[in-house]
């Protein structure tokens, strides 16, 4: 229990992690979604102070991590042009595209800029009227108001120098794959908080329903964690099914109403792929038919983009639960947050990133 | 980025037709859109996300979450200059810096 006293209410997460092991009988796999999520697992050490029981198998969660290469190669190729002001949050900076990466495109005189918001893109696209500037528009629906609004105000203002490249995703259509998986072995899940404050929880109950499958919408910080953990634990050990909020005093069943109608004005559903995992029907949004001219992929028909990942790289089977971190061969070796071979690495919220991080002398001499 | 962070809204303004605030995440402050909760008052917690608050929450929730994150690092690295932070991942200087030019990649 080494851990327990990093908490910052040791006592009751003691307790949590005491009722955790009273309810558990026998084997358990339980994915959280969220890359915030997993984070947050390894660095308190909370799957090692579960049962044994319980596996945490770490989902595929990180928006910069699911980000198609294609998208990122795109990105990359529309950075590099001289009239275009490309801003960017500062997580996509080392994502590994085929050849290079934004910082690169930096290095080499790119115009790219890191923004906060989103909002700041556009103000820059406004004191910049004789340049392109374009916004990369990644993330899950935690990210898409934001972008949303974005895309709003500059139809709104007439801001016509810039666009926005879209690549969201969306995280039921992604429970929906990892479930329909042949070599599935989830059996609950622990559900974004911050994905739920804005979309609510009406979409989980359908998804509860059809896999038989607990659901359980809990946040980010560690004891968050913990209870999803018992709240999920004892659903399944009793047999339900069914959705619980253990994060009420940030998220409601119905969501934020306004951000919602503005994603549904300016965003629709599209088939998305992600990075890893492949194809996933009506998991994404891109700009709907009224915003497509403030869309860069029509603005800069970015052609010829041939994409490569690494091929030793195994990202794609760690983002689907199907191996820990440490398991690829090149986990710290060729790959680290330094020269890292995919995504996973990069981002923070990547689960290669925190096992390198916080687990890499436990792992590499287990 | 896919972080969502309390924070306290100090002050209230207009921009362009959009509502704006400044919020202060213990001791940061930002200019956050209120579009999403335009009902908000000065004084009240809210949950933001990239530059847009998205839910409200309650002062001791906020505070608690707050302090966490403040311990953890984690403002840092949604607040910190992006290419720092990219830099130092890397090992490398950031790009433009007078640095840059002895370094070749």
């Amino acid at each position: 229990m080494k851990y327990l006293d990093e908490f910052s209410d040791p006592d009751l997460a003691g307790k949590l992690v005491d009722q955790i092991r009273a309810a558990t009988t026998r084997r358990w796999a339980i994915m959280e979604v969220c890359g915030g999520q997993t984070h947050s697992i390894i660095r308190h050490g909370i799957d090692q102070l579960l049962p044994d029981e319980i596996e945490m198998i770490h989902g595929p969660g990180c928006p910069v991590c699911v980000t198609p290469l294609e998208m990122i190669d795109k990105a990359l190729e529309i950075a590099s042009r001289p009239d275009v002001i490309f801003c960017s949050f500062g997580d996509m900076l080392r994502v590994p595209g085929s050849e290079k990466d934004l910082f690169r495109i930096k290095s080499e005189g790119g115009d790219i800029r890191v923004v906060y918001s989103p909002l700041d893109a556009l103000t820059i696209a406004r004191e910049n009227p004789d340049r392109q500037v374009v916004f990369f528009g990644i993330g899950f629906e935690t990210t898409a108001p934001a972008n949303a609004m974005t895309v709003y105000q500059a139809k709104r203002l007439g801001v016509k120098n810039f666009s926005l490249l879209v690549s969201h995703v969306l995280v039921p259509p992604a429970i929906a794959a990892i479930m329909e998986s042949p070599t599935c072995r989830v059996q609950a899940f622990l559900a974004a908080g911050h994905v739920c404050c804005v979309m609510g929880t009406e979409e989980y109950p359908e998804l509860t329903e059809k896999y038989q499958i607990p659901i359980v919408v809990t946040g980010f910080e560690p004891l968050d964690i913990l209870e999803g953990i018992r709240r999920t634990v004892i659903q399944l050990e009793s047999g339900r099914h069914e959705l619980e909020n253990a994060y009420p005093r940030a998220v409601t069943a119905e969501g934020n109403k306004a951000a919602r109608a503005m994603l549904e004005d300016v965003f629709e559903v599209t088939d998305r792929a992600w990075r890893g995992i492949g194809m996933i029907p009506q998991s994404g949004w891109r700009l709907s038919p009224a915003y497509r001219d403030y869309d860069a992929e029509h603005r800069f028909s970015v052609t010829g983009v041939h994409t490569a990942e690494s091929d030793i790289c195994r990202s794609g089977e760690v983002l689907q639960g199907m191996i820990k971190p440490h398991e690829c061969a090149a986990f710290g070796k060729e790959c680290t947050p330094r020269k890292p071979l995919g995504a996973t690495m990069v981002s923070s919220e990547g689960a290669c990133a925190a096992y390198y991080l916080y687990r890499r002398l436990e792992v590499t001499h287990a | 980025m896919c972080l969502a962070v309390p924070g306290k809204i100090l002050s209230l303004s207009d921009r362009d037709g959009t509502l704006m605030s400044l919020v202060d995440f213990g001791g940061i402050q930002k200019d956050v859109c209120l579009q999403y909760i335009p009902d908000a008052v000065i004084g009240e917690y809210v949950v933001v996300h990239v530059g847009f608050a998205i839910q409200r929450l309650d002062e001791e929730s906020a505070k608690r979450t707050l302090a966490e994150f403040e311990h953890l690092g984690v403002l840092n690295e949604e607040f910190g200059d992006g290419f720092e932070i990219a830099a130092k991942q890397a090992g490398v200087p950031v790009p433009g810096s007078t640095a840059t030019t002895e370094v070749k990649s």
